[in-house]
């Protein structure tokens, strides 16, 4: 048998698919054209270094799904960008998938995830 | 406005032709998410900058819609083009309505 997840688990990531449909418009999302680099144990949820990458996008949603808000940012290229990357630092209230969704060259979308173990949440409280 | 807002960024000063360099930026401030509470259990409520764009001659480099899970003193890095001598433009956006701004030029 399955294993169940806990509820508010479940409700959060039905929040994040809502909310990946509304930068998709509802298309699919491939896994290929997308990626992120965390680390995979982040000591302080207060200030995790992510980067993400999508050669030739125009724009890449990155979400927290297990967040209390699971948006993070969204990163749109404009055409003096070299290239489609950028780093920065984010919030992650606990151990959970940070997801990234890029609008590729051809209009399309992809789709990646890394999870990341948080030793000290970063959402106060 | 925030308190202590300062932008920094770091350009190089000069570049071939062509050539794609790194850019750094980061500017202090607070990045009061909406979820914290404070002693009396009483919500603080959000204060952020929500938007971060930066700008060549006029055109597009990058522009980054934020949330509440974006770090204090939020920190961007990312690439760009210098097709030319010309200024990078920097504008953050706060929810209290401040714009900051910082320029830097740089010469082919």
């Amino acid at each position: 048998t399955a294993m169940l997840p806990a509820a508010g688990f479940a409700e959060a990531h039905a929040d994040l698919e809502a909310l990946i449909s509304e930068f998709t418009g509802g298309a699919e999302t491939g896994a290929d054209g997308v990626t992120i680099n965390a680390p995979e144990i982040a000591e302080n949820g207060n200030t995790v270094p992510i980067e993400v990458s999508a050669p030739g996008a125009t724009a890449i949603a990155v979400y927290a799904a297990g967040n209390p808000t699971p948006p993070v940012a969204t990163f749109r290229f404009g055409p003096m960008a070299a290239a489609q990357t950028a780093s920065t630092r984010i919030r992650l209230a606990r151990t959970q998938d940070v997801v990234a969704v890029a609008q590729l060259a051809d209009g399309s979308f992809a789709r990646t995830v890394a999870n990341v173990k948080v030793t000290i949440g970063g959402c106060g409280g | 406005m925030a308190d202590n807002v300062k932008p920094r960024v770091k350009v190089p000063s000069s570049a071939s032709a062509g050539e794609e360099i790194v850019i750094k930026t980061l500017i202090s401030h607070p990045m009061e998410s909406g979820q914290r509470k404070d002693s009396d259990g009483n919500v603080i409520p959000r204060s952020i900058i929500n938007r971060f764009t930066c700008d060549f001659n006029g055109e597009n480099v990058i522009d980054v819609t934020m949330e509440p899970a974006i770090s204090t003193n939020p920190y961007f890095e990312f690439t760009a083009k210098v097709p030319e001598t010309g200024e990078f433009k920097f504008t953050w956006y706060d929810d209290d309505g401040s714009v900051y701004e910082d320029s830097k030029t740089i010469t082919v």
